[in-house]
């Protein structure tokens, strides 16, 4: 931490804004964990820039008290990526939501993680419309019975991982908005990398799908269902961490740790790999057949966009000299009327 | 009159002729290097001091198959020993490489006229690729003009006897056969296209050489044969004193911005999507990266537009650029601009549409898009250039607003300014505006809509400084504190400053200047693109003994103050416009006076004659 900075607090993170989401909404959970972790940081508060898009979620930016930007549908990513190739010094985070990011602006999601802009991508994952009032979204199940589907939605979802992994992201995470110590020492994590960290948040819409991701945050499901990803460390689960997960030809399975083999057979996590083939195929686990992964699935370090776009623009100064009005004007085929 | 060139049948010395004005047409298929051609011709006739201007005519498919009318490409260049606004009506000089190229441009040469035809090409196969029944050259079509027969491929062939190069290579250099013709019609140097080749292929001089050969062949033809009989002259143009280059439009806007970066201190960020006609904007800022500029190639017009916003919030000149389709996505962005109040400069650099429509065609068809093209109250300036070189000083122009008044601002040019060419006096460092912005960094006081009394801009508050944390966004904001409102009274008071904003504008720009009487009979009303044969026509009129006068609008919104004055002090106002009368219809309903509207959407510029008629005819009535 630097130590010119002013020591912040939580408080300081707080906008003077009334918070308006529904109560019980699962936002409530994700605000106060970036607002708990931004003090942490060690990095000035006038350095935060929020943007985020349109719905429940893009509402974030006015309950912090740092600089934001409430943009358009889809497009924080673009707005965002202009803001960091402009100013790499900010410390830029996107608020977005399912339908904002996989949907209207899925091609700038995918465009923001191939680049590997330093940013930081949140995804509150409701899996609905919340703010339109409860349509089916691009992450929701097949079959799903909403205002706009009242016999059932045909299409099948998004997985966002896959298709952050898919996209080239170098930094992909899962965490659940109730799982606050966990979601904070991811958001810590995200916060340290790079290049794009894209973090899908699990999040509870309690008006439109109430315990979507009951599957995760149940007292039995946190033990027995959900698999945390530690770098280094054998992926096991379940009570008594009897379970684990290995190979099975080119996917992955389930054994047990106790009747089928021994933890030689487990796979150890290894989150900086460069080949994403594991993290992809730990990205398709889901209930209840195999327990849903939380945690970092990839956290690869290569150059971010800022930094090529300005060391470019460097080395062409380098090699051409600043160029000065007087080249710019006169330096192309002139000639002269006396 | 049809001659074969050969070296027996040389004539006696030609004479030579001066003209004050001449217009050449190159034309061939899109891969017989007709663009490069042209612009080294105009090159060396603006290194000689001639007024000129250039009208390249290319096709929308980058090879459509060769030999077919669709892929004939063609350049048109003026030069005169005068000052001139529009490339010409018609060709005195036709160069057609093949016999579709000969079939497409035949029709706009002027009589008696001088066509070069390229005979390799004239055989039957290309007669039906072209969709010809007989040889044009033969079958008496060609009668009243005068035309010479040049084998050019083989004549090309001859001169590279010797070259290593293999034969495609060396049938790519015909083109410049042709032009050392050309320059010895007109009596033109070869240095300055000698040296251009020397450089342009620095890597592969064995090209260089071959191209020099054959461009100097072509030369030497014509003073061997004699074949023209007569040669011609065009004196430098009596220029105002200074230095001077040659511009396209789109690389004027390039400079104008960069120059714009580096008067307000701001470095230029440029969101841009390749679309035809305006990519030559992005590649020609890409190439200033030494100027501190960032261009960024976005995924999609959206996230083009919306880069430049970011970077604009960041304190970056945000610029974007594109043409009518990619501004039809940018507009909900736009409208987020006009809603944050930040400086942004889209330039439109119009095309033919709806739709796709006509991409390489020009219009001006994208007015009132611009004017109303977004949902809700959202006003924002508009400024369009009129010729190539204006698009310089329309570029700062646009930035100055930009800064100044927080506002995002709308630049029109089109296909044709875009890519055409003219000599521009480059304005002395001293001349260009101060365009240093205010940047807010005391807290004390500080509400992000706080306005300025004057110019009702609000703060440009920077992320990164200290105590001026703040939101912005779409929704609407509370007057003053930047809040989320939706309280309806600070709804109107926020769409009447949003509006008066805009018009204050009005104050700070020029008055419409007008070009003869200040009131009579008829003005001549126009915008953008079509200024060149405006003028032309007008003077042409005037040359008759007509008494009309001319306005150019730069400025569409706001108006410039006077415009409606102006309007009133005359009989009549022709406005001819490259759309079916949008300004028109704007004027009408602002103004409620009578335009006579003069509609053309034929993806091509009026002609001096076009305009001169109506002016002749409105008089008359
Ligand atoms: S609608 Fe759902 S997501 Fe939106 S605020 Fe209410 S509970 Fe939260």
């Amino acid at each position: 931490m630097s130590t010119e900075v002013a020591a912040l607090k939580k408080k300081d993170f707080q906008s003077d804004q009334e918070v308006r989401w529904c109560p019980g909404c699962g936002d409530y959970a994700i605000l106060s964990a970036v607002q708990s972790v931004f003090p942490e940081l060690g990095i000035p508060k006038e350095k935060f820039v929020v943007v985020s898009g349109i719905g429940c979620s893009s509402r974030f930016p006015y309950y912090l008290d740092t600089f934001g930007f409430h943009t358009i549908h889809g497009r924080a990513p673009g707005v965002a990526t202009g803001l960091k190739l402009a100013r790499p010094d900010l410390e830029v985070w996107i608020a977005s939501g399912d339908g904002d990011a996989m949907s209207i602006g899925g091609n700038h999601f995918i465009h923001l993680l191939r680049r590997n802009v330093g940013v930081k991508i949140l995804l509150f994952n409701n899996r609905i419309y919340g703010l339109t009032k409860g349509q089916y979204s691009p992450t929701s199940e097949v079959g799903k019975r909403t205002k706009s589907t009242p016999v059932g939605s045909l299409d099948n979802p998004f997985n966002p991982l896959s298709l952050a992994l898919g996209a080239g992201a170098t930094f992909v995470a899962r965490s659940v908005d109730v799982f606050q110590p966990h979601l904070k020492s991811v958001l810590r994590r995200a916060a340290a990398h790079p290049g794009t960290a894209f973090v899908e948040i699990y999040q509870n819409c309690n008006i439109f799908n109430d315990k979507a991701f009951s599957n995760v945050t149940d007292k039995q499901a946190r033990t027995e269902q959900t698999l945390h990803l530690e770098h280094g460390k054998p992926l096991v689960f379940g009570k008594e961490r009897r379970r684990g997960i290995r190979l099975k030809g080119v996917d992955l399975e389930v054994f047990d740790l106790v009747d089928d083999a021994g933890i030689e057979e487990c796979l150890v996590w290894d989150e900086k790999v460069a080949s994403p083939t594991l993290a992809f195929a730990l990205s398709r686990l889901v209930p209840p057949a195999m327990p849903t992964p939380i945690g970092i699935f990839r956290a690869v370090e290569t150059e971010t966009y800022e930094s090529r776009v300005v060391s470019q623009i460097e080395a062409e100064i380098d090699t051409k000299g600043a160029g000065t009005l007087e080249d710019l004007l006169y330096g192309g085929d002139t000639w002269v009327v006396d | 009159m049809t001659s074969t060139i050969t070296e027996e049948n040389a004539g006696p010395p030609a004479s030579l002729e001066k003209l004050d004005d001449a217009v050449i047409r190159f034309a061939g298929d899109s891969g017989d290097g007709m663009q490069l051609t042209g612009n080294q011709f105009t090159n060396t006739s603006a290194l000689m001091g001639n007024d000129l201007s250039t009208l390249p005519d290319f096709p929308a498919e980058i090879r459509a198959p060769a030999g077919t009318l669709a892929g004939v490409s063609a350049f048109q260049v003026r030069i005169a020993d005068h000052d001139i606004h529009n490339p010409g009506d018609s060709p005195d000089v036709l160069v057609a490489m093949n016999p579709a190229a000969l079939k497409k441009n035949i029709g706009e040469l002027k009589p008696n006229g001088v066509v070069i035809a390229n005979t390799d090409e004239f055989n039957a196969r290309s007669f039906k690729k072209a969709g010809l029944e007989n040889d044009p050259l033969e079958d008496g079509s060609l009668e009243g003009f005068r035309v010479f027969k040049a084998p050019l491929a083989t004549m090309t062939q001859r001169a590279l006897e010797d070259s290593e190069l293999d034969r495609k290579s060396q049938d790519r250099c015909k083109n410049f056969f042709a032009l050392g013709m050309v320059y010895w019609l007109f009596s033109r140097p070869l240095e300055n296209t000698v040296e251009w080749l020397r450089r342009k292929f620095a890597r592969r001089p064995e090209i260089a050489e071959a191209n020099i050969k054959v461009l100097k062949a072509g030369w030497n033809f014509c003073d061997i044969t004699q074949i023209f009989q007569v040669r011609y002259e065009v004196d430098s143009a009596q220029l105002e004193p200074g230095i001077y280059r040659n511009i396209l439009g789109n690389h004027a806007f390039a400079l104008g911005f960069v120059a714009a970066s580096r008067r307000s201190g701001l470095p230029l960020f440029l969101g841009a999507y390749p679309i035809t006609p305006a990519s030559d904007l992005l590649h020609e800022l890409a190439r200033h990266k030494s100027f501190g500029v960032t261009t960024f190639q976005a995924e999609d017009e959206i996230a083009a537009v919306c880069a430049a916003i970011g970077a604009s919030f960041g304190g970056a000149l945000g610029i974007t650029a594109s043409s009518g389709p990619g501004i039809s996505l940018k507009s909900e962005a736009i409208n987020l601009a006009v809603m944050v109040e930040l400086p942004l400069v889209i330039c439109n650099v119009q095309r033919a549409g709806p739709s796709t429509g006509m991409p390489t065609k020009t219009e001006q068809s994208d007015l009132l898009q611009t004017l109303f093209g977004r949902n809700g109250e959202s006003p924002l300036p508009v400024i369009s250039a009129s010729s190539p070189k204006d698009c310089f000083e329309t570029a700062m122009e646009a930035c100055r607003i930009a800064l100044k008044y927080m506002v995002p601002v709308m630049v029109l040019s089109d296909g044709y300014i875009a890519s055409g060419s003219e000599p521009w006096r480059l304005p002395k460092l001293e001349d260009l505006p101060d365009l240093r912005p205010e940047i807010r960094r005391d807290p004390v006081g500080f509400a992000p809509y706080r306005r300025d009394e004057t110019t009702l801009a609000r703060p440009w508050a920077l992320p990164g400084t200290p105590g001026l944390e703040h939101r912005i966004g779409g929704l609407e904001k509370d007057d003053g504190s930047g809040n989320v409102s939706y309280d309806a009274q600070n709804h109107a008071q926020m769409t009447r400053l949003r509006e008066e904003k805009v018009a204050r504008i009005a104050a700070d720009i020029p008055p419409l200047e007008v070009d003869g009487e200040p009131s009579g009979k008829l003005l001549v009303l126009g915008w953008g693109s079509t200024q060149g044969a405006i003028k032309g026509a007008v003077n042409a009129a005037r040359a008759k003994g007509l008494s009309v006068s001319a306005a150019h609008l730069r400025y569409l919104n706001p108006f410039p103050a006077n415009l409606s004055e102006l309007l009133e002090s005359f009989d009549r106002v022709l406005l001819p416009e490259i759309n079916t009368g949008q300004l028109a219809l704007v004027l009408q309903g602002r103004y409620l006076r009578r335009i006579d509207s003069y509609p053309k959407v034929e993806g091509r510029p009026f002609s001096r004659d076009e305009i001169l008629a109506r002016i002749e005819q409105l008089l008359e009535a």
